[in-house]
């Protein structure tokens, strides 16, 4: 269960947000939108425990994830703006290191198998550079299909793929929240939820009133 | 824990294999830096051989100086940094890890090189041999040193200059030291003592400087 109290974010001398609270239990999925500039991608990386929060907390069944970062990041998993690819390692190559950097045993014909699922087949022994940005993206999607964490925070999980890839991840994260797992992500379009409990939260609803 | 700090260095290793010309870069620089002097100075043999520590030593320096820019900056430009920063191991090992990677292809290959480039200054066998060791007990030290600058850089305009100026100061003792094996040993006096304080600073940069390297990142990646 992944709870926030009263969060608030500080750049410099701007407030990107403050007071942000929710409750994310098993099975839940929260959905984060608002418009450009509002502190999406900071909230993210502040719920993973990359960026410090300026006031309030965020906990992980209960305990603050600042007292227990390695047992929270067994949890975890964050993709963000970044893919995290190195250009110069194949697909393969790419997606057997994320997994095992985070901890999960994964043998090399699984990795296979999962990119070929993410219709990757025929590219998987291609250096990342020469990917294209959405193939890229499946590479780095890949690791949920891999991964034992409970967490998901997806930053812009959809840019960049197209209609097929933007289906088949949607039912990758409905089945995750199924199997009771948790997702934040942000996202611009709506997401198709067949089970489980999708919860909104807007960011950027400022003081002066603009969207 | 072991399995991740394994991951790290391979992946490093089969990066610098897959991008060979950044790693030649640091070893022509201290190739042609140490061969400069012989030529600037001309061939007088006694005074060759007098400066060849202390040349072989600040050309090691700067070499791993030069290095240091790209130890973490590619890894925080493609993301690569988040997801080490939210691995479930502690950071100082996967640190550890880079660092050990980065000295096998930018350390490693001057060590190996320093016997031929010190037949330009006419060192005798033993002298060579002295020096071999202390630039493999140095040059670790050096990049682990480097490291906490290069995270604590990371990001900013300019950093390069920056590393240099935070950097170098605390390499110094390495190079007193360093050298003064050297020199100790080839004036007969011995140097052991030299020696063990080198060896020291390595075994207290292994276990600080991780840590060190470490909360550097955290601070650098918000």
């Amino acid at each position: 269960m992944l709870e926030v109290h009263n969060l608030q974010c500080t750049r410099g001398d701007r407030r990107l947000f403050s007071g942000v609270g929710f409750r994310l239990s098993d099975g839940e999925l929260l959905h984060l939108y608002g418009h450009n500039g509002s502190g999406k991608t900071t909230l993210l990386r502040t719920l993973c425990g990359l960026v410090a929060p300026t006031e309030g907390e965020v906990r992980w069944n209960g305990e603050p994830i600042r007292q227990q970062r390695d047992e929270y990041a067994a949890e975890l998993l964050y993709l963000g703006h970044k893919n995290g690819l190195k250009d110069d390692l194949t697909g393969i190559e790419n997606l057997l290191v994320a997994c095992r950097m985070a901890g999960d045993s994964v043998k090399e014909n699984q990795a296979w198998d999962v990119l070929e699922r993410m219709g990757l087949r025929g590219h998987e022994d291609l250096p990342a550079r020469v990917l294209s940005q959405g193939q890229q993206k499946r590479v780095a999607l890949a690791r949920l299909l891999l991964s034992n964490a409970s967490l998901w925070i997806l930053d812009e999980p959809f840019v960049g793929l197209d209609v097929a890839a933007v289906a088949f991840l949607e039912k990758v994260v409905a089945d995750h929240v199924a199997g009771g797992g948790l997702v934040v992500l942000t996202t611009h379009q709506e997401v198709a939820l067949t089970s489980g409990k999708v919860k909104k939260l807007r960011l950027g609803w400022k003081e002066d009133g603009h969207v | 824990m072991f399995e991740a700090f394994r991951t790290i260095v391979s992946r490093d290793l089969l990066l610098a294999m897959r991008r060979r010309s950044d790693v030649l870069t640091t070893l022509f620089f201290f190739v042609i830096v140490v061969s400069l002097f012989p030529l600037g100075i001309g061939p007088e043999l006694d005074t060759l051989r007098l400066i060849a520590p202390g040349v072989f030593w600040v050309a090691a320096l700067l070499a791993s100086m030069l290095a240091l820019e790209k130890l973490f900056f590619v890894d925080y430009q493609d993301g690569a940094l988040e997801q080490m920063l939210l691995a479930p191991q502690p950071l100082s090992i996967l640190v550890l890890g880079k660092v050990l990677a980065h000295w096998l292809v930018t350390g490693l290959p001057l060590v190996l090189l320093s016997p031929l480039l010190g037949l330009q200054y006419d060192l005798p066998g033993d002298t060579i041999i002295t020096m071999m060791i202390t630039l493999l007990v140095g040059t670790p030290a050096l990049s682990l040193i480097g490291a906490i600058g290069a995270a604590l850089t990371l990001g900013l305009r300019g950093g390069g200059v920056l590393v240099s100026l935070l950097v170098l100061p605390l390499y110094i003792p390495v190079l007193i030291f360093g050298a003064g094996a050297v020199e100790a040993e080839a004036s007969g006096l011995g140097g052991a003592g030299h020696l063990s304080m080198l060896g020291a600073i390595l075994l207290l940069s292994i276990l600080a400087a991780p840590l060190a390297t470490s909360a550097a990142l955290r601070i650098s990646a918000e």
